[in-house]
C-alpha cells in the first residue's frame, strides 16, 4: 500500500463503497467530504475515490488516506467536517476515529500496521480499496492489463494453459479441480465454437467473496477471462451473476462498456487475432445455480436442475459447446500468474494447495470481513490473529469453512491448516470460503438443523436422495432440537448422510450431509444431551429451556414485566419477580432487559 | 463397440448406450423406477444407481445415465450400492407409502417399512409423465414447478392445459397411479 495514485492531488481519500460501507452511508460521507474541501478550498488538492470493499467491513465505512495509509473508520457524515479541518486543512490526522484494536489502549494509525490487513497476502484481492472500479485507467495504472498484453504478444495458446497448470491453481468455487487442466480439456475438445463463464452466482448465506471481488476490481475478472479466451480459443464469455448483487452488476457493466471502448473487448483485441467479448446473464438467486450444469441450464433459458457428468461442460456446455466455468475468485487470481509466473504463484500455500484463498469471515468474530490468506494459514491465526477473536469475552466453539454444505470444526481443530486437503480429510470442505465461526451460545444441533433447512430448500427437486433425503434429515434434527430424539435417530442420520452422499446427483446433495457429519463426529456429547438428558447445552432449542428469575438478585425494577410480550411476568415493585412457564415463548426479551445491572436476575437452564 | 466389465462378465455396447441398456441386453437386472425404454433418461429416482469401478467417474452413478466407454467396469451388486438403493427406496416409501411398484421394489431390498417421516405425496416426482407428454405426445401439457420439497408436477398455473388432448400417455406410464383420467363433456 504505498503507491500514490493521481499524483497530481496532494491526498486521495479512498472511500470504501462495498456493499456494507454503502449501506452505512458512504454515499453521504462522500458528499459530505467533498462539499467541506471545497468550503475550504482543498478540492484541488484532496481527492475522494469511491473504491470497492476494503475488507474490513466490521468498522465501515472505512476510508484509507493516501499515500500516508492512515485508516479511519466507523465514519458517519456529521464527524466529517471535524476530520476535513483537522487532518487535510491543519494536517492533524484525527486519533479519535482511529482503529484501537479492543485488547489496546493505543490506536493504529496505518492500516498497514493493523493486525487484520498486517496479516493478510493479497492476489485475488490485489486492488480492494486502492483503486476506482468504475474508472480503468485506475486499474491500467496499477498494471492492469499488462498481463493481457503479455499473453497475447509473448505467449501461445499452450503456454498460457502449462503456466496455469504449472501454477498449481485450483477452483476457487469449492470443488478445487486444477484450473490449467480445465483449460485444457476445453481447449482440446473439438469445436470451433467455445464459451466462457465466470460463475458469480455466490449463493452462500452468510458469504461475499465474488461480490466483493467484482464491486472491487471488476477488470481483474474480464483480464482473467480475456487471457483463458486466448487459451481456450473462446470468442464469448458470460458472467452468471445473482440479480441480489445490483452494485456489482452495475460496476461489471461499466467495466465491460469501458473495456469496449478502450479495444480491450471486441475484436482484434490489442491488435492481435484475438476477438472476445463477454455479456452478463442474471441469475434469480437459485444456490443449485452454483453447480456447473445447472448454471448452464439457466444460461440456456431452462429451470436450473443438473444432468449427468459426463459429458462434462468442458465437452458439451452452453448449447452443446465446449464451456469452461471458473469462478470470479479464480479468474481473478489468473493475471497476476501470467504477469508473475506461475513459481511464484506456486512458490505460495502449501504441497499441493497453491497460492491465496478469500474467506469471508463472519459470525461471532471481532473482525467481521473479506480476507485474503496464503494457502496453509491455520485456522488459529485466521480467527484471532486476523479475525481477533470471539466478541464479549465469550469462548470459540466452531467453525465452519465452505458455505452451508460446509463442515463444523471443533476448538481442537483449531491448527488445522486450511488447505483443500486438510478442510476435506477433517469433513469439511474449502467451498467458495464461507467461514463461520460460533461462540459458546451456539447449539451444534440447531446449527446442523439450520443448514440442512437451507440445503432443503435449495435442492432442485430433482433427484430423490437430496430432495427426500434432506427433508428426512430435517425432520430427524427438528426432532431432536424440539427434545423429542431417540438414541436411534444418531445412527439413521449417520446412514442416510453416508447415502445422501453417495447417491445425489450433483454436488450440492453429495455435500448437504456435511454439517450433519461433522457435528455427529466432533459434537456427539450435545446431540446425546438432547436425546437423553432432553438438555440443550448451548442453550437454544426452546423446547428443552427454560427462563426462570433468581429472586435473590431481582429487585423488582418491572422493567421484565414491561417488556415481555406474552404478559408471562408478575410481581410486585420492589419485589421479586416470577415468570409464567406456561405463558412464557422463551422470546429472550426479558433477559435483554434485565441486563441494565450488570448482573441479570433472568437466567436460563 | 466398445467393451465393458459388469459384474466381472464382459459385454460389448455400443458406444452412444447406457450403462442400464448394455447390461439389460445381456440379462443382467438393474431396478428403475424413472426409466423408460421409449423416453429421455432422467436420472431422478436414484434407484439404478451402480459403482463405477475402473474406466469412468468413480462412485456410485445413475445406470440410466451413464454411457459405455472403452474399459468402463461396473459393479450392480456391491455393498454401497445395495446400502444406497435400499435408503432411496426407504424414503421413496416414506413419500409413496400406497404405491405398489415402490413397495414391491422396496420389499425386494428388504425395506417393508420406514423410519423417515415425510408428508406422502404418492407422486415420487420421477417426471415420467412429463416426458411422455414432452416427448410421446408432443404436447408439454404438464410440467415440474417449484423446487426442493415444494416440486410438484402440474399443469401450467394449476389451470385446465390448454395444450392436453387427453391421450392418457401420463397415466399410463405413472409408476404410482397418481395421475387420474376424468370424462367431461
Amino acid at each position: 500500500m504505498t503507491e500514490p495514485l493521481n499524483q497530481q492531488y496532494r491526498l486521495n481519500l479512498m472511500l470504501c463503497a462495498g456493499t456494507a460501507c454503502v449501506s452505512m452511508k458512504s454515499f453521504a460521507i462522500k458528499a459530505r467530504l467533498e462539499e467541506e474541501l471545497r468550503r475550504h478550498g482543498l478540492d484541488g488538492e484532496v481527492l475522494v475515490v469511491l473504491t470497492g470493499c476494503n475488507g474490513f467491513c466490521a468498522v465501515g465505512p472505512v476510508m484509507t488516506v493516501m499515500p500516508d495509509g492512515i485508516f479511519y473508520h466507523t465514519l458517519t457524515p456529521h464527524v466529517i467536517p471535524k476530520l476535513v479541518e483537522e487532518h487535510f486543512l491543519k494536517g492533524r490526522p484525527v486519533e479519535k476515529l482511529m482503529f484501537t484494536p479492543p485488547a489496546e489502549k493505543a490506536a493504529v494509525p496505518r492500516l498497514a500496521d493493523i493486525g487484520f490487513f498486517a496479516n493478510q497476502t493479497l492476489v485475488a484481492l490485489r486492488n480492494r480499496g486502492m483503486i476506482d472500479p468504475e474508472k480503468i485507467d485506475e486499474y491500467i495504472g496499477r498494471d492492469g492489463y499488462r498481463a493481457l498484453a503479455k499473453a497475447l504478444t509473448e505467449m501461445t495458446p499452450e503456454s498460457i494453459v502449462e503456466t496455469i497448470k504449472a501454477s498449481g491453481l485450483r477452483g476457487r468455487g469449492g470443488g478445487g479441480f486444477p484450473t490449467g487442466l480445465k483449460w485444457e480439456l476445453c481447449r482440446k475438445a473439438a469445436g470451433d465454437v467455445k464459451y466462457l463463464v465466470c460463475n458469480a452466482d455466490e449463493g452462500d448465506p452468510g458469504a461475499y467473496m465474488d461480490r466483493s471481488i467484482v464491486e472491487a476490481d471488476p477488470h481483474s475478472v474480464l483480464e482473467g477471462m480475456l487471457i483463458g479466451a486466448r487459451a481456450i480459443g473462446a470468442a464469448h464469455g458470460f458472467v452468471y451473476i445473482r440479480a441480489e448483487y445490483p452494485l456489482a452488476r452495475k460496476r461489471l457493466q461499466i467495466a465491460i462498456d469501458q473495456a469496449r471502448e478502450y479495444g480491450l473487448l471486441g475484436e482484434g483485441i490489442l491488435g492481435s487475432d484475438l476477438d472476445f467479448d463477454v455479456s452478463i446473464k442474471q441469475g434469480a438467486g437459485a444456490f443449485v445455480c452454483g453447480e456447473e450444469t445447472s448454471l448452464i441450464a439457466s444460461i440456456e433459458g431452462r429451470p436450473p436442475e443438473p444432468r449427468q457428468r459426463p459429458p462434462f461442460p468442458a465437452q458439451s456446455g452452453i448449447r452443446g459447446k465446449p464451456t469452461n466455468i471458473n469462478n470470479v475468485e479464480t479468474w481473478a487470481t489468473v493475471a497476476p500468474i501470467i504477469e508473475r509466473g506461475a513459481g511464484w504463484f506456486a512458490a505460495m500455500g502449501t504441497a499441493k494447495s497453491k497460492g491465496t484463498k478469500v474467506f469471508s469471515l463472519v459470525g461471532k468474530i471481532q473482525n467481521t470481513g473479506l480476507i485474503e490468506v496464503l494457502m496453509g494459514t491455520p485456522l488459529r491465526k485466521i480467527i484471532f490473529d486476523i479475525g481477533g477473536g470471539i466478541p464479549d469475552g465469550k469462548a470459540f466453539k466452531a467453525v465452519q469453512t465452505g458455505g452451508p454444505s460446509g463442515g463444523c470444526l471443533p476448538a481442537s481443530l483449531l491448527d488445522l491448516p486450511v488447505d483443500y486437503e486438510s478442510l476435506t480429510e477433517a469433513g469439511s470442505i474449502m467451498g467458495s470460503g464461507g467461514m463461520i465461526v460460533m461462540d459458546e451460545d451456539t447449539c451444534m444441533v440447531d446449527v446442523a438443523k439450520y443448514f440442512v433447512e437451507f440445503t432443503n430448500d435449495e435442492s432442485c427437486g430433482k433427484c430423490s436422495a437430496c430432495r427426500d433425503g434432506s427433508g428426512a434429515l430435517l425432520e430427524i434434527l427438528r426432532r431432536i432440537c424440539a427434545g423429542e430424539g431417540r438414541l436411534e435417530d444418531l445412527d439413521t442420520l449417520a446412514e442416510l448422510c453416508e447415502v445422501i452422499k453417495d447417491a445425489s446427483m450433483c454436488g450440492l446433495g453429495q455435500t448437504l450431509p456435511n454439517p450433519v457429519l461433522t457435528t455427529l463426529r466432533y459434537f456427539r456429547d450435545e446431540y446425546e444431551a438432547h436425546i437423553r438428558d432432553r438438555k440443550c447445552p448451548g442453550k437454544v432449542c426452546k423446547p428443552l429451556i427454560r427462563y426462570f428469575i433468581d429472586p435473590e438478585i431481582c429487585r423488582g425494577c418491572t422493567v421484565c414485566a414491561r417488556d415481555c410480550p406474552s404478559k408471562a411476568i408478575t410481581g410486585e415493585r420492589k419485589k421479586a419477580h416470577v415468570i409464567d412457564q406456561a405463558r412464557c415463548v422463551k422470546c429472550g426479551v426479558c433477559l435483554e432487559a434485565c441486563g441494565v445491572f450488570g448482573i441479570s436476575a433472568v437466567k436460563i437452564e | 463397440m466398445v467393451t465393458i466389465k459388469v459384474n466381472g462378465r464382459e459385454l460389448q455396447a455400443d458406444e452412444n448406450q447406457t450403462i442400464l441398456e448394455a447390461a439389460r441386453a445381456a440379462g443382467i437386472r438393474i431396478p428403475t423406477l424413472c426409466y423408460h425404454k421409449e423416453l429421455t433418461p432422467y436420472g431422478a429416482c436414484r434407484v439404478c444407481l451402480v459403482e463405477i469401478v475402473a474406466g469412468g467417474r468413480p462412485g456410485l452413478q445413475a445406470a440410466c445415465l451413464y454411457k459405455c466407454a472403452p474399459g468402463l467396469e461396473v459393479s450392480t451388486d456391491t455393498q454401497r450400492v445395495e446400502r444406497a438403493r435400499r435408503v432411496v427406496l426407504e424414503l421413496l416409501l416414506a413419500r409413496s407409502p400406497e404405491s405398489e411398484k415402490v413397495r414391491a421394489l422396496a420389499a425386494e431390498y428388504g425395506v417393508t417399512g420406514t423410519r423417515f417421516n415425510l408428508a406422502p405425496e404418492n407422486c415420487i416426482l420421477c417426471g415420467l409423465c412429463v416426458r411422455a407428454c414432452a416427448e410421446i405426445s408432443r404436447r408439454n401439457a404438464i410440467g415440474f414447478s417449484g423446487r426442493g420439497p415444494r416440486r410438484t408436477v402440474g399443469t401450467p398455473f394449476r389451470r385446465l392445459a390448454a395444450t392436453c388432448i387427453g391421450c392418457g400417455a401420463c397415466v399410463y406410464v405413472c409408476p404410482t397411479n397418481t395421475i387420474e383420467i376424468e370424462e367431461r363433456d
